[in-house]
Protein backbone atom coordinates (compact mmCIF):
# COMPACT_ATOMS: atom_id res chain seq x y z
CA UNK A 1 0.00 0.00 0.00
CA UNK A 2 1.43 3.25 -0.71
CA UNK A 3 1.46 6.08 2.08
CA UNK A 4 -1.67 7.85 0.28
CA UNK A 5 -3.80 5.16 0.68
CA UNK A 6 -2.61 4.42 4.19
CA UNK A 7 -3.25 8.22 4.88
CA UNK A 8 -6.92 7.72 3.60
CA UNK A 9 -7.76 4.17 5.25
CA UNK A 10 -5.70 5.77 8.78
CA UNK A 11 -8.76 9.34 8.14
CA UNK A 12 -11.67 7.10 7.38
CA UNK A 13 -11.10 5.19 10.47
CA UNK A 14 -10.81 7.66 12.59
CA UNK A 15 -13.24 9.67 11.21
CA UNK A 16 -15.65 6.59 12.23
CA UNK A 17 -14.36 6.85 15.43
CA UNK A 18 -15.29 10.54 15.82
CA UNK A 19 -19.02 9.78 14.09
CA UNK A 20 -19.59 7.11 16.20
CA UNK A 21 -18.27 8.96 20.05
CA UNK A 22 -20.10 11.86 18.81
CA UNK A 23 -23.83 9.32 18.51
CA UNK A 24 -23.09 8.28 21.34
CA UNK A 25 -22.29 11.48 23.22
CA UNK A 26 -25.84 12.56 21.39
CA UNK A 27 -27.69 9.87 22.79
CA UNK A 28 -26.20 9.89 26.44
CA UNK A 29 -27.08 13.99 26.10
CA UNK A 30 -30.58 12.96 25.51
CA UNK A 31 -31.02 10.35 28.27
CA UNK A 32 -29.58 11.67 31.35
CA UNK A 33 -31.61 12.63 33.82
CA UNK A 34 -29.65 13.14 37.37
CA UNK A 35 -27.37 16.34 37.44
CA UNK A 36 -24.26 15.10 38.48
CA UNK A 37 -24.50 12.87 35.64
CA UNK A 38 -25.19 15.52 32.88
CA UNK A 39 -21.96 17.20 34.25
CA UNK A 40 -19.94 14.43 33.44
CA UNK A 41 -21.59 13.74 30.02
CA UNK A 42 -21.00 17.33 28.90
CA UNK A 43 -17.36 17.62 29.87
CA UNK A 44 -17.51 13.97 27.68
CA UNK A 45 -19.25 15.89 24.45
CA UNK A 46 -17.16 19.32 25.28
CA UNK A 47 -13.85 17.04 24.87
CA UNK A 48 -15.37 14.83 21.72
CA UNK A 49 -15.71 18.17 19.94
CA UNK A 50 -12.15 19.71 20.77
CA UNK A 51 -11.03 15.83 19.03
CA UNK A 52 -12.99 17.04 15.80
CA UNK A 53 -10.54 20.18 16.16
CA UNK A 54 -7.48 18.68 16.75
CA UNK A 55 -7.81 15.69 14.50
CA UNK A 56 -9.12 18.93 11.32
CA UNK A 57 -5.76 20.37 12.35
CA UNK A 58 -3.43 17.48 12.15
CA UNK A 59 -5.27 15.98 8.89
CA UNK A 60 -4.82 19.33 7.37
CA UNK A 61 -1.42 19.90 8.49
CA UNK A 62 -0.14 16.36 7.68
CA UNK A 63 -1.99 17.01 4.09
CA UNK A 64 -0.05 20.15 3.66
CA UNK A 65 3.53 18.88 4.10
CA UNK A 66 6.34 18.80 5.93
CA UNK A 67 6.41 22.82 6.74
CA UNK A 68 2.67 23.12 8.00
CA UNK A 69 3.49 20.17 10.43
CA UNK A 70 6.57 21.55 11.40
CA UNK A 71 4.85 24.83 11.84
CA UNK A 72 1.94 22.90 13.81
CA UNK A 73 4.30 21.34 16.05
CA UNK A 74 6.19 24.73 16.59
CA UNK A 75 2.75 26.12 17.83
CA UNK A 76 2.22 23.30 20.06
CA UNK A 77 5.82 23.91 21.87
CA UNK A 78 4.88 27.68 21.71
CA UNK A 79 1.42 27.32 23.41
CA UNK A 80 3.13 24.84 25.83
CA UNK A 81 5.99 26.62 27.26
CA UNK A 82 3.20 29.85 27.31
CA UNK A 83 1.16 27.32 29.94
CA UNK A 84 4.50 26.35 31.57
CA UNK A 85 6.23 29.78 32.22
CA UNK A 86 2.60 31.38 33.39
CA UNK A 87 2.63 29.24 36.33
CA UNK A 88 6.41 29.51 37.08
CA UNK A 89 7.06 32.47 39.12
CA UNK A 90 9.49 34.29 36.91
CA UNK A 91 11.25 37.50 37.75
CA UNK A 92 11.97 40.85 35.88
CA UNK A 93 16.06 39.31 35.32
CA UNK A 94 14.46 36.66 33.48
CA UNK A 95 12.96 38.56 30.48
CA UNK A 96 15.46 38.11 28.20
CA UNK A 97 15.89 34.19 28.76
CA UNK A 98 12.47 33.85 27.71
CA UNK A 99 12.23 36.21 25.06
CA UNK A 100 14.86 33.67 23.44
CA UNK A 101 13.46 30.98 24.86
CA UNK A 102 9.98 31.75 22.85
CA UNK A 103 12.10 33.13 19.82
CA UNK A 104 14.98 31.71 19.35
CA UNK A 105 14.68 28.70 20.14
CA UNK A 106 11.65 27.70 19.30
CA UNK A 107 11.96 28.55 15.20
CA UNK A 108 15.46 27.14 15.10
CA UNK A 109 14.74 23.80 17.18
CA UNK A 110 12.13 23.11 14.47
CA UNK A 111 14.31 24.55 11.37
CA UNK A 112 16.64 21.95 12.39
CA UNK A 113 14.06 19.43 12.05
CA UNK A 114 13.41 21.27 8.34
CA UNK A 115 17.13 21.07 7.54
CA UNK A 116 17.88 17.61 8.09
CA UNK A 117 20.43 18.49 10.75
CA UNK A 118 20.37 15.71 13.08
CA UNK A 119 24.01 16.29 14.88
CA UNK A 120 22.84 19.57 15.93
CA UNK A 121 18.97 18.96 16.68
CA UNK A 122 19.99 16.66 19.50
CA UNK A 123 22.46 19.12 21.35
CA UNK A 124 20.58 22.28 20.77
CA UNK A 125 18.74 22.78 23.70
CA UNK A 126 20.41 20.29 26.22
CA UNK A 127 24.02 21.19 25.76
CA UNK A 128 23.56 25.59 24.10
CA UNK A 129 20.68 26.37 25.72
CA UNK A 130 21.46 24.63 28.53
CA UNK A 131 24.54 27.19 29.07
CA UNK A 132 23.59 30.29 27.54
CA UNK A 133 20.80 30.77 28.96
CA UNK A 134 21.70 30.97 32.67
CA UNK A 135 24.54 33.16 31.25
CA UNK A 136 22.08 35.64 29.57
CA UNK A 137 19.89 35.76 33.09
CA UNK A 138 23.23 35.79 34.96
CA UNK A 139 23.91 39.21 33.17
CA UNK A 140 20.62 41.06 34.45
CA UNK A 141 22.45 40.68 38.29
CA UNK A 142 19.06 39.61 40.04
CA UNK A 143 20.31 36.08 42.07
CA UNK A 144 17.23 36.18 43.79
CA UNK A 145 16.78 32.55 44.03
CA UNK A 146 19.02 32.06 40.81
CA UNK A 147 18.77 28.41 40.38
CA UNK A 148 15.15 28.05 41.14
CA UNK A 149 14.49 30.65 38.46
CA UNK A 150 17.04 29.04 36.00
CA UNK A 151 15.98 25.59 36.53
CA UNK A 152 12.26 25.89 36.10
CA UNK A 153 13.06 27.76 32.74
CA UNK A 154 14.95 24.92 31.80
CA UNK A 155 12.46 22.36 32.60
CA UNK A 156 9.79 23.53 30.75
CA UNK A 157 11.82 24.36 27.87
CA UNK A 158 13.39 20.31 27.47
CA UNK A 159 9.63 19.40 28.25
CA UNK A 160 8.11 21.55 25.92
CA UNK A 161 10.32 22.13 22.96
CA UNK A 162 13.21 19.88 23.40
CA UNK A 163 11.09 16.66 23.97
CA UNK A 164 7.56 17.82 21.38
CA UNK A 165 9.79 18.60 18.84
CA UNK A 166 10.39 14.70 18.67
CA UNK A 167 7.81 13.71 17.23
CA UNK A 168 8.00 15.95 14.72
CA UNK A 169 11.73 14.68 14.25
CA UNK A 170 10.03 11.78 13.03
CA UNK A 171 10.43 12.86 9.28
CA UNK A 172 14.07 13.30 10.02
CA UNK A 173 14.44 9.45 10.15
CA UNK A 174 15.49 7.69 6.84
CA UNK A 175 14.03 3.75 7.09
CA UNK A 176 14.31 1.97 4.33
CA UNK A 177 11.02 1.09 1.98
CA UNK A 178 8.99 3.67 4.19
CA UNK A 179 10.48 6.17 2.01
CA UNK A 180 7.99 9.36 2.36
CA UNK A 181 5.35 7.94 4.54
CA UNK A 182 7.62 9.09 8.06
CA UNK A 183 4.40 11.61 8.88
CA UNK A 184 2.33 8.46 8.67
CA UNK A 185 4.44 7.60 11.83
CA UNK A 186 4.12 10.81 13.70
CA UNK A 187 0.03 10.21 13.39
CA UNK A 188 1.19 6.32 14.65
CA UNK A 189 2.66 8.09 17.90
CA UNK A 190 0.07 10.70 18.56
CA UNK A 191 -2.80 8.20 17.98
CA UNK A 192 -1.59 5.80 20.44
CA UNK A 193 -0.84 8.27 23.04
CA UNK A 194 -4.24 10.01 22.71
CA UNK A 195 -6.13 6.82 22.59
CA UNK A 196 -3.98 5.35 26.00
CA UNK A 197 -5.34 8.68 27.70
CA UNK A 198 -8.80 8.34 26.26
CA UNK A 199 -9.12 4.88 27.18
CA UNK A 200 -7.72 4.76 30.41
CA UNK A 201 -10.20 7.65 31.30
CA UNK A 202 -13.17 5.65 30.24
CA UNK A 203 -12.33 2.53 31.62
CA UNK A 204 -10.96 4.48 34.82
CA UNK A 205 -14.60 5.69 34.72
CA UNK A 206 -16.54 2.39 34.56
CA UNK A 207 -14.21 -0.27 36.56
CA UNK A 208 -11.71 2.13 38.54
CA UNK A 209 -11.64 1.00 41.90
CA UNK A 210 -8.19 1.39 43.23
CA UNK A 211 -6.26 4.60 42.81
CA UNK A 212 -2.38 4.51 41.92
CA UNK A 213 -1.08 7.88 43.02
CA UNK A 214 -3.98 9.33 45.06
CA UNK A 215 -1.77 12.56 45.96
CA UNK A 216 -0.35 13.63 42.68
CA UNK A 217 -2.95 12.43 40.34
CA UNK A 218 -6.23 11.32 41.62
CA UNK A 219 -8.47 9.83 38.68
CA UNK A 220 -5.66 7.76 37.70
CA UNK A 221 -6.72 4.12 38.50
CA UNK A 222 -5.46 0.97 38.29
CA UNK A 223 -8.68 -0.61 36.36
CA UNK A 224 -8.10 2.67 33.86
CA UNK A 225 -4.25 1.83 33.69
CA UNK A 226 -3.97 -1.45 32.95
CA UNK A 227 -7.44 -1.88 31.12
CA UNK A 228 -6.73 1.46 28.69
CA UNK A 229 -2.90 0.56 28.11
CA UNK A 230 -3.92 -2.72 27.19
CA UNK A 231 -6.66 -1.43 24.59
CA UNK A 232 -4.13 0.97 23.71
CA UNK A 233 -1.11 -1.42 22.77
CA UNK A 234 -3.25 -4.05 20.95
CA UNK A 235 -4.95 -1.45 18.98
CA UNK A 236 -1.34 -0.04 18.28
CA UNK A 237 -0.24 -3.78 17.31
CA UNK A 238 -3.15 -4.09 14.95
CA UNK A 239 -2.22 -0.54 13.38
CA UNK A 240 1.04 -2.24 12.25
CA UNK A 241 0.21 -1.62 8.80
CA UNK A 242 0.91 2.20 9.00
CA UNK A 243 4.22 1.72 10.14
CA UNK A 244 7.67 -0.16 8.93
CA UNK A 245 7.19 -2.21 12.09
CA UNK A 246 6.03 -5.96 12.59
CA UNK A 247 2.72 -6.59 14.31
CA UNK A 248 5.14 -7.87 17.33
CA UNK A 249 7.29 -4.62 16.76
CA UNK A 250 4.32 -2.71 16.31
CA UNK A 251 2.70 -4.48 20.11
CA UNK A 252 6.06 -3.60 21.56
CA UNK A 253 6.22 0.24 20.52
CA UNK A 254 3.26 0.71 21.55
CA UNK A 255 3.18 -0.38 24.41
CA UNK A 256 6.47 2.01 25.44
CA UNK A 257 4.52 4.42 24.13
CA UNK A 258 1.78 3.88 26.69
CA UNK A 259 4.04 3.27 29.38
CA UNK A 260 6.20 6.33 28.86
CA UNK A 261 2.59 8.40 28.13
CA UNK A 262 1.42 7.36 31.64
CA UNK A 263 4.93 8.23 33.38
CA UNK A 264 4.84 11.53 31.62
CA UNK A 265 1.22 12.35 32.70
CA UNK A 266 1.83 11.12 36.08
CA UNK A 267 5.44 13.72 36.13
CA UNK A 268 3.70 16.59 34.95
CA UNK A 269 0.27 16.34 37.85
CA UNK A 270 3.24 16.46 40.09
CA UNK A 271 4.88 19.53 38.78
CA UNK A 272 1.38 21.09 37.89
CA UNK A 273 0.33 20.24 41.62
CA UNK A 274 3.60 21.80 43.36
CA UNK A 275 2.67 24.86 41.36
CA UNK A 276 -0.67 24.16 43.00
CA UNK A 277 -3.20 23.82 40.17
CA UNK A 278 -5.15 20.98 38.44
CA UNK A 279 -5.16 22.13 35.13
CA UNK A 280 -2.09 23.89 33.13
CA UNK A 281 -4.91 26.00 31.35
CA UNK A 282 -7.95 26.96 29.80
CA UNK A 283 -7.14 26.42 25.36
CA UNK A 284 -8.50 23.35 24.87
CA UNK A 285 -12.58 23.33 25.85
CA UNK A 286 -12.95 19.83 28.42
CA UNK A 287 -9.15 19.31 28.27
CA UNK A 288 -7.56 21.83 30.14
CA UNK A 289 -4.49 23.10 28.03
CA UNK A 290 -2.69 22.30 25.78
CA UNK A 291 0.14 20.99 27.90
CA UNK A 292 -3.10 18.72 29.66
CA UNK A 293 -3.23 17.58 26.17
CA UNK A 294 0.80 16.81 25.66
CA UNK A 295 2.04 15.79 28.68
CA UNK A 296 2.20 12.05 27.91
CA UNK A 297 3.37 12.65 24.18
CA UNK A 298 6.19 15.25 25.46
CA UNK A 299 8.02 11.92 27.64
CA UNK A 300 6.91 9.16 24.77
CA UNK A 301 8.09 11.08 21.48
CA UNK A 302 11.97 11.10 22.51
CA UNK A 303 11.81 7.48 23.68
CA UNK A 304 9.64 6.01 20.28
CA UNK A 305 11.86 8.79 18.45
CA UNK A 306 15.39 6.98 19.51
CA UNK A 307 13.51 3.47 19.58
CA UNK A 308 12.98 3.94 15.79
CA UNK A 309 15.79 5.49 14.93
CA UNK A 310 18.15 2.93 16.33
CA UNK A 311 16.37 0.02 15.25
CA UNK A 312 14.80 0.88 12.21
CA UNK A 313 17.14 3.39 9.96
CA UNK B 1 -12.81 44.89 12.34
CA UNK B 2 -10.25 46.08 9.52
CA UNK B 3 -7.50 43.92 8.49
CA UNK B 4 -5.14 46.11 10.99
CA UNK B 5 -7.29 45.72 13.93
CA UNK B 6 -7.96 42.06 13.10
CA UNK B 7 -3.72 41.51 12.77
CA UNK B 8 -3.18 43.63 16.51
CA UNK B 9 -6.58 41.20 18.09
CA UNK B 10 -4.40 37.94 16.77
CA UNK B 11 -0.97 39.11 18.05
CA UNK B 12 -2.22 39.91 21.46
CA UNK B 13 -4.68 36.77 21.88
CA UNK B 14 -1.48 34.33 20.26
CA UNK B 15 0.88 36.74 22.86
CA UNK B 16 -0.76 37.34 26.10
CA UNK B 17 -3.99 35.50 26.04
CA UNK B 18 -6.23 38.27 27.47
CA UNK B 19 -8.94 36.05 28.63
CA UNK B 20 -12.12 38.02 29.96
CA UNK B 21 -13.18 37.43 33.25
CA UNK B 22 -16.65 39.04 33.56
CA UNK B 23 -16.78 38.75 37.46
CA UNK B 24 -19.35 42.02 38.66
CA UNK B 25 -21.29 41.99 35.50
CA UNK B 26 -22.07 40.44 32.63
CA UNK B 27 -20.66 41.74 29.16
CA UNK B 28 -22.76 44.34 27.51
CA UNK B 29 -21.92 47.17 24.97
CA UNK B 30 -23.60 50.13 27.28
CA UNK B 31 -21.54 52.72 26.94
CA UNK B 32 -18.69 52.54 29.52
CA UNK B 33 -15.31 54.07 30.85
CA UNK B 34 -12.69 51.00 31.26
CA UNK B 35 -10.35 52.09 33.82
CA UNK B 36 -7.32 49.74 34.80
CA UNK B 37 -4.07 49.11 36.15
CA UNK B 38 -1.15 49.82 34.03
CA UNK B 39 2.09 48.55 33.45
CA UNK B 40 2.91 47.20 29.86
CA UNK B 41 2.44 48.57 26.46
CA UNK B 42 0.40 45.50 26.06
CA UNK B 43 -2.31 46.23 28.34
CA UNK B 44 -4.46 48.28 26.50
CA UNK B 45 -4.47 45.91 23.60
CA UNK B 46 -5.17 43.25 26.48
CA UNK B 47 -8.05 45.25 27.59
CA UNK B 48 -9.71 45.83 24.07
CA UNK B 49 -9.23 42.20 23.09
CA UNK B 50 -10.97 40.98 26.14
CA UNK B 51 -14.02 42.36 25.03
CA UNK B 52 -17.17 41.17 23.25
CA UNK B 53 -17.01 41.81 19.39
CA UNK B 54 -19.92 44.23 19.73
CA UNK B 55 -18.12 46.49 22.06
CA UNK B 56 -15.04 46.36 21.02
CA UNK B 57 -15.91 48.24 17.84
CA UNK B 58 -17.14 50.99 19.75
CA UNK B 59 -14.49 51.31 22.32
CA UNK B 60 -10.99 53.24 22.24
CA UNK B 61 -8.32 53.76 24.30
CA UNK B 62 -7.09 56.92 25.70
CA UNK B 63 -3.43 57.13 24.87
CA UNK B 64 -0.36 59.57 25.03
CA UNK B 65 -0.09 61.63 22.84
CA UNK B 66 4.05 61.80 23.38
CA UNK B 67 4.49 58.09 22.46
CA UNK B 68 1.82 57.09 20.33
CA UNK B 69 2.14 60.37 18.13
CA UNK B 70 6.25 59.34 17.75
CA UNK B 71 7.17 57.86 14.22
CA UNK B 72 4.93 56.74 11.16
CA UNK B 73 3.85 53.29 12.61
CA UNK B 74 3.25 53.89 15.86
CA UNK B 75 1.03 56.98 15.03
CA UNK B 76 -1.02 54.19 12.30
CA UNK B 77 -1.51 51.63 14.60
CA UNK B 78 -3.23 53.79 17.50
CA UNK B 79 -5.19 55.69 15.18
CA UNK B 80 -6.50 52.93 12.30
CA UNK B 81 -5.46 49.58 14.46
CA UNK B 82 -7.22 50.70 17.98
CA UNK B 83 -9.36 53.90 16.64
CA UNK B 84 -7.27 56.08 20.20
CA UNK B 85 -8.20 58.69 21.40
CA UNK B 86 -4.68 60.44 22.35
CA UNK B 87 -4.17 63.27 24.92
CA UNK B 88 -0.94 65.41 25.50
CA UNK B 89 0.58 64.70 28.97
CA UNK B 90 3.22 67.39 29.20
CA UNK B 91 1.81 70.91 30.14
CA UNK B 92 3.97 72.98 28.43
CA UNK B 93 2.54 71.40 24.89
CA UNK B 94 -1.40 71.99 26.12
CA UNK B 95 -3.55 74.32 24.16
CA UNK B 96 -6.94 74.29 26.00
CA UNK B 97 -8.49 71.13 27.65
CA UNK B 98 -6.14 68.37 27.72
CA UNK B 99 -9.71 65.82 27.74
CA UNK B 100 -11.35 67.44 25.38
CA UNK B 101 -10.53 64.50 22.70
CA UNK B 102 -11.86 62.32 25.34
CA UNK B 103 -15.01 64.08 26.18
CA UNK B 104 -15.70 64.78 22.43
CA UNK B 105 -15.54 60.76 22.12
CA UNK B 106 -17.78 60.35 24.99
CA UNK B 107 -20.57 62.69 23.35
CA UNK B 108 -20.35 60.79 20.28
CA UNK B 109 -21.38 57.52 22.66
CA UNK B 110 -18.21 56.19 22.41
CA UNK B 111 -16.97 53.50 25.34
CA UNK B 112 -13.00 54.58 26.63
CA UNK B 113 -10.11 52.78 27.92
CA UNK B 114 -8.45 54.49 30.45
CA UNK B 115 -5.21 54.05 32.60
CA UNK B 116 -6.46 56.92 35.59
CA UNK B 117 -2.85 56.36 37.04
CA UNK B 118 -1.46 58.28 33.90
CA UNK B 119 1.76 56.47 33.33
CA UNK B 120 3.24 52.62 33.85
CA UNK B 121 3.59 51.78 36.86
CA UNK B 122 6.46 48.47 38.52
CA UNK B 123 3.76 46.90 41.04
CA UNK B 124 1.05 44.60 40.76
CA UNK B 125 -1.09 46.92 42.54
CA UNK B 126 -1.72 50.40 41.24
CA UNK B 127 -0.55 54.20 42.02
CA UNK B 128 -2.82 56.86 43.00
CA UNK B 129 -4.77 58.18 40.23
CA UNK B 130 -5.00 61.18 38.82
CA UNK B 131 -8.41 63.32 38.47
CA UNK B 132 -9.07 62.62 34.55
CA UNK B 133 -11.44 59.74 35.48
CA UNK B 134 -13.09 61.92 38.45
CA UNK B 135 -13.42 64.85 35.56
CA UNK B 136 -15.41 62.15 33.32
CA UNK B 137 -17.53 61.06 35.49
CA UNK B 138 -18.79 64.29 36.69
CA UNK B 139 -19.74 65.44 33.27
CA UNK B 140 -21.16 62.41 32.24
CA UNK B 141 -23.33 60.35 35.07
CA UNK B 142 -24.84 57.81 32.87
CA UNK B 143 -22.03 56.21 31.87
CA UNK B 144 -20.93 53.06 33.31
CA UNK B 145 -17.52 53.33 35.04
CA UNK B 146 -16.22 49.47 35.06
CA UNK B 147 -13.11 48.59 37.18
CA UNK B 148 -10.92 46.48 35.49
CA UNK B 149 -8.10 44.18 37.06
CA UNK B 150 -5.04 43.14 34.09
CA UNK B 151 -3.35 40.30 36.16
CA UNK B 152 0.16 39.12 34.98
CA UNK B 153 0.71 42.24 31.97
CA UNK B 154 3.65 43.40 34.75
CA UNK B 155 5.49 40.17 34.03
CA UNK B 156 4.80 39.88 29.99
CA UNK B 157 6.77 43.10 29.74
CA UNK B 158 7.73 45.15 32.54
CA UNK B 159 8.47 48.99 32.35
CA UNK B 160 12.17 49.28 30.89
CA UNK B 161 12.00 46.19 28.51
CA UNK B 162 11.64 46.46 24.89
CA UNK B 163 9.88 43.17 23.81
CA UNK B 164 6.92 41.60 25.12
CA UNK B 165 7.27 37.89 26.22
CA UNK B 166 4.24 35.20 25.50
CA UNK B 167 2.38 34.74 29.14
CA UNK B 168 -1.33 34.12 30.35
CA UNK B 169 -2.87 37.15 31.32
CA UNK B 170 -6.55 37.27 32.15
CA UNK B 171 -8.64 40.68 32.37
CA UNK B 172 -10.74 40.39 35.07
CA UNK B 173 -14.22 43.17 34.93
CA UNK B 174 -15.61 44.08 38.17
CA UNK B 175 -19.13 45.53 39.38
CA UNK B 176 -19.95 49.05 37.98
CA UNK B 177 -18.98 51.83 40.39
CA UNK B 178 -21.46 53.10 42.02
CA UNK B 179 -21.97 56.92 41.45
CA UNK B 180 -22.13 59.30 44.84
CA UNK B 181 -23.53 62.50 45.22
CA UNK B 182 -21.42 65.29 45.61
CA UNK B 183 -18.40 62.99 46.59
CA UNK B 184 -15.19 65.33 46.67
CA UNK B 185 -12.63 64.14 44.20
CA UNK B 186 -10.02 62.71 46.19
CA UNK B 187 -12.10 60.21 48.02
CA UNK B 188 -14.24 59.47 44.04
CA UNK B 189 -10.45 58.41 43.12
CA UNK B 190 -10.11 56.19 45.70
CA UNK B 191 -12.76 54.24 45.67
CA UNK B 192 -12.30 53.91 41.94
CA UNK B 193 -8.74 52.51 42.60
CA UNK B 194 -10.05 50.39 45.35
CA UNK B 195 -12.16 49.02 43.16
CA UNK B 196 -9.60 48.24 40.52
CA UNK B 197 -7.36 46.30 43.98
CA UNK B 198 -10.34 44.53 45.00
CA UNK B 199 -10.35 42.32 41.53
CA UNK B 200 -6.33 41.54 42.21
Amino acid sequence: MSGNIKFYWLMGGVLGILILASLIGWILHLRVRTEQRRAIIENLNSRIRAWWVMVAVFAVAFGIGKTATLVLFGLMSFFALREFITLTPTRRGDHVPLFLSFFVLIPVQYLLIGDGWYGLFAVFIPVYAFLILPAVAALSADIDSFLERTTKIQWGVMITVFCVSHAAALLLLDIPGYNGQNALLIFYLVLIVQLSDVLQYVFGRLFGRTKVAPVVSPSKTLEGLVGGGVAATLIGAAMYWITPFSPLQALAMALVIVVMGFLGGLALSAVKRSMGVKDWGTMIEGHGGMLDRIDSLSFASPIFFHLTRYYFS
Amino acid sequence: MNPVSALLFGFTKALVGAHPRWQGAAPSSEQSVYFANHTSHVDTLAIWAALNPASRAKTRPVAAKDYWNKGPLRRYVALRGLNAVLIERHKENRVGDPLEPAIAALQQGDSLILFPEGTRGTERLPAAFRSGLYRLAELFPAVRLMPVYLENLNRAMPKGTHVPIPLICTVRFGAPLARIDAEPKEAFLERARAAVVALA
